[in-house]
């Protein structure tokens, strides 16, 4: 057993499995960063992958380039976002109750889109997904998309975005303490909505990872969870990128481990033990983490102007 | 621009929430180099009048200039481009982040692709120097003292080049020497060519800093006098709109220990407290608040044990458990009357039973609520509880006062209810908040009880009225406990200094 995990370990393919896994989450769990650093929790990412991954794919599928389908599902995420943000900041409604109710919605609008556009196949249409990067000389990376080179790009943006620049400032002040934002005279609503805007963007993008570079087709079901996966992982990190990332690679880590161990076939372990695995795992490392967390002093607190 | 002419002038701001109307035609002008004081009650007004000002709120009426040019409503960064700036009383801090962070935010173009931290360092080291306010700027908020984070507030207009300086109740939250030096800084402001509008409801210093005195009562503009020629019992009956009785205090005569609090410690909050707390005598604790008196508090009203040490009550230890406290007869007043004290939504003769519910009013676990509305009128009768719908009233709807009186009502008069009275209260901050009025009234049941025969303990952050009341006086600091001395031993700098944390 001890040597099979190390052959594991030592295994590129293990590692190239690690990856593509994670770019989902890395992608996603920036995107719930952004948002909560602005103090509002987005439930809604849940469906905005969805809706991100049949747009993109539909745009592709609909003949356009495999970047605009990338574009197109950003653009979703962002419109989702747009409601999310009009229901929680100037109306100031419950986070959470939007959030939820907007992955319903955006699930079931995805899915009967979905059906509506192809009444009558039993396989689903496929479209040529992103190509492998093998002009790169990066081992590992060499056998991802561009999409996964992108993810880890966009680490080190969000975090100069947030770290180095004004709006970066202003998006943690508004976290943190609406009310000082404000008293510099800052427009909290306007950076909240943004903040939650381009964070549903990447949520969007996120989703189109699944239908335009690890698959070629769109299934139901297929987020499966991988939404509230990154608002676990956001905690875990502490609402910092670089966390980010290593979370959501740890994460891989232990999901990309369970299929192995699931091919390897443990005699006598159902299979849904292993599936259960990188959850548990999860929670393990959460219940190690997070309870040191320091959470944005603002998250989930509505901010009406002039109340007291 | 005319030197002479009013850097700031209001005219007929009106403010109504609902059916109040906070601020009713206010007119007022601050000249070139004044220092305005802003004088009232809670309640009365100022804090609106100053956040219509800022741009907090839009005012209903009026309009305002600043340095002639009419300033538009509702707009912070308008304020904020016009010279104005704002220290508030809840400082407007994001405590996660620097103090770096909190004076750049807002002042660079949002969407400049680096943000130009050496300059806005340079430029906050430069503006502390100038104003004499030492502070680092890479300190994280959360860590300062509050006077610190007061100087941030203060740097935070001044580098933005702030001319006009607004001060909410800078003082409330300050010992006495950092009261000193925040009067200090105002006057260099002052030299320096700013004007400065002072908001507070205490006169004594009130008379010290400021050129000019506006009194507000009710949301009305009063008076307004020249500070010189001001007389302090003319300026508190303004301020009030009637006399206000001074409590009574008499010599009391301490008997046994009714409560004993013996080397207690609690994990970042309390190191090694003992004091003794006899019958027929009042001990306060004084203090900055944050310093370890909620931990205390907690501990003598059952909500929490000591990590180490111990508390006896009639020579009884008693087990954290609320219900124990209230069983030995201990009248617990909460410093947070909406938070701890009350539950909003019920009504208030439910309130009132809160700490019996279950034993004298209850019969086979039913509410006996006949008996718990009568007990009720009594206590609203009795304490004077202004409420609009009687016993009925939800709680939420109550005044801060009345709220106080219908606390103070249920842990006192539990003899109406066939209790007894209760040997031990402990009151936290029992006046926070509360109009002159409403203060005196609770000095007075204070008294009162203490005359009858009880031990009272008051934690308070406030020394008017520590002095007003206490026989002893031990004050806490970093949650270390000074030895109680009678009142007479204390004097003002030397309450400071202990405040302050320096071993007297």
């Amino acid at each position: 057993m001890a040597g099979d995990i190390l052959a594991m370990l030592v295994n590129a393919d293990f590692w190239v499995a690690v990856l593509r896994i994670a770019t989902p989450l890395i992608l996603g769990t920036l995107g719930v960063l952004l948002c909560e650093r602005a103090g509002v929790l987005n439930l809604g990412i849940e469906g905005v992958m969805v809706a991100g991954a049949l747009t993109g794919w539909l745009t592709v599928y609909l003949g356009a380039s495999l970047w605009t389908g990338v574009l197109a599902a950003a653009a979703t995420g962002a419109a989702i976002g747009l409601l999310h943000a009009v229901l929680t900041v100037p109306l100031a409604l419950s986070q959470h109750v939007s959030g939820l109710a907007i992955t319903l919605f955006a699930t079931s609008v995805s899915y009967y889109a979905y059906r509506v556009s192809f009444p009558a196949v039993s396989t689903p249409p496929t479209i040529e997904p992103f190509a492998e990067m093998a002009w790169l000389p990066i081992p590992v990376l060499a056998k991802q998309t561009p999409m996964t080179l992108a993810a880890l790009l966009a680490v080190p943006a969000i975090a100069w975005v947030l770290y180095r620049t004004p709006v970066g400032l202003a998006v943690r002040a508004v976290g943190e303490n609406p009310a000082a934002a404000e008293g510099q005279g800052l427009n909290v609503i306007a950076i909240r909505t943004g903040a939650i805007v381009a964070g549903s963007a990447l949520m969007g993008v996120a989703g189109a990872f699944l239908t335009l570079s690890a698959f070629n087709a769109f299934f139901f079901n297929m987020v499966n969870g991988r939404g509230w996966i990154c608002v676990a992982l956001v905690v875990f990190a502490s609402w910092r990128p670089g966390k980010a990332l290593a979370g959501a690679l740890l994460f891989a880590f232990f999901d990309a481990m369970q299929l192995r161990l699931q091919q390897g076939g443990g005699e006598g372990v159902p299979y849904q033990v292993y599936l259960m695995l990188p959850y548990a795992l999860s929670i393990l490392a959460l219940v190690l983490v997070a309870r040191r967390a320091a959470y944005p002093q603002a998250l989930m607190k509505r901010y009406v102007r002039g109340e007291r | 621009m005319d030197p002479r002419a009013p850097v700031l002038r209001l005219t007929g701001i009106t403010k109504r929430f609902g059916p109040l109307t906070a601020n009713d035609a206010i007119s007022l002008e601050l000249a070139h180099g004044e220092v305005l004081a802003l004088l009232g009650e809670n309640g009365a007004g100022k804090s609106t009048l100053v956040s219509i000002l800022f741009g907090h709120y839009v005012p209903d009426e009026g309009t305002i200039e600043a340095f002639g040019r009419p300033l538009p409503p509702g707009d912070p960064a308008a304020a904020l481009a016009a010279g104005i700036g704002m220290v508030h009383q809840h400082f407007a801090l994001a405590d996660n982040l620097s103090v770096l962070d909190n004076v750049m935010l807002g002042t660079e173009p949002l969407w400049r692709p680096k943000s130009r931290r050496a300059e806005a360092r340079a430029r906050l080291v430069a503006t502390a120097q100038r104003f004499g306010l030492a502070v680092d700027p890479d300190a994280r908020v959360a860590a300062l003292s509050v006077g610190e984070r007061q100087r941030v507030e203060i740097l935070k207009a001044l580098t933005r080049d702030a001319r006009v300086l607004i001060l909410d109740e800078p003082t409330a939250v300050l010992t006495p020497q950092e009261s000193e030096s925040l009067f200090a800084t105002l006057e260099r402001l002052v030299a320096e060519g700013l004007s400065l509008i002072f908001i507070s409801h205490k006169l004594p210093e009130v008379l010290r800093v400021s050129d000019r005195i506006a009194v507000l009562r009710a949301g009305k503009l009063v008076a307004t006098r020249a500070t010189e020629s001001a007389d302090r019992g003319a300026l508190a009956h303004l301020m009030v709109g009637r006399d206000v009785p001074a409590p009574v205090a008499r010599p009391h005569t301490a008997g046994s220990v009714v409560c004993a609090i013996e080397g207690v410690t609690v994990a970042n909050a309390l190191t090694s407290v003992s004091l003794a707390l006899r019958a027929g005598e009042i001990a306060a604790i004084a203090g900055v608040s944050g310093n370890g008196q909620q931990a205390l508090a907690e501990i003598l009203c059952g909500l929490r044990a000591p990590d180490a040490g111990r508390v006896t009550v009639a020579g009884r230890a008693l087990p954290a458990d609320a219900r124990a406290w209230i069983a030995a007869g201990v009248a617990r007043i909460p410093d947070d009357r909406h938070a701890v004290g009350l539950i909003g939504d019920l009504p208030l003769w439910e309130n009132a039973i809160a700490e019996h519910y279950r034993t004298r009013f209850a019969r086979r676990g039913i509410v006996r609520r006949r008996a718990a509305r009568r007990f009720a009128r009594e206590v609203v009768g009795r304490f004077d509880v202004r409420a609009g719908g009687g016993v009925d009233t939800p709680a939420r709807a109550l005044s801060g006062g009345n709220m106080q009186k219908l606390i103070l009502g249920r842990a006192l008069a539990g003899e109406a209810a066939g209790g007894t009275a209760p040997p031990l209260i402990v009151a936290n901050q029992p006046t926070w908040g509360l109009d002159i009025g409403a203060v005196a009234f609770v000095h007075q049941q204070l008294l009162d009880a203490c005359a009858r025969g009880a031990a009272v303990l008051l934690i308070s952050d406030d020394l008017d009225e520590i002095f007003a009341l206490a026989d002893r006086i031990a004050v806490i600091h970093g949650g270390r406990l000074t030895p109680a001395r009678p009142a007479a031993d204390w004097d003002l700098p030397a309450i400071g200094l202990a405040m302050a944390g320096a071993s007297a």
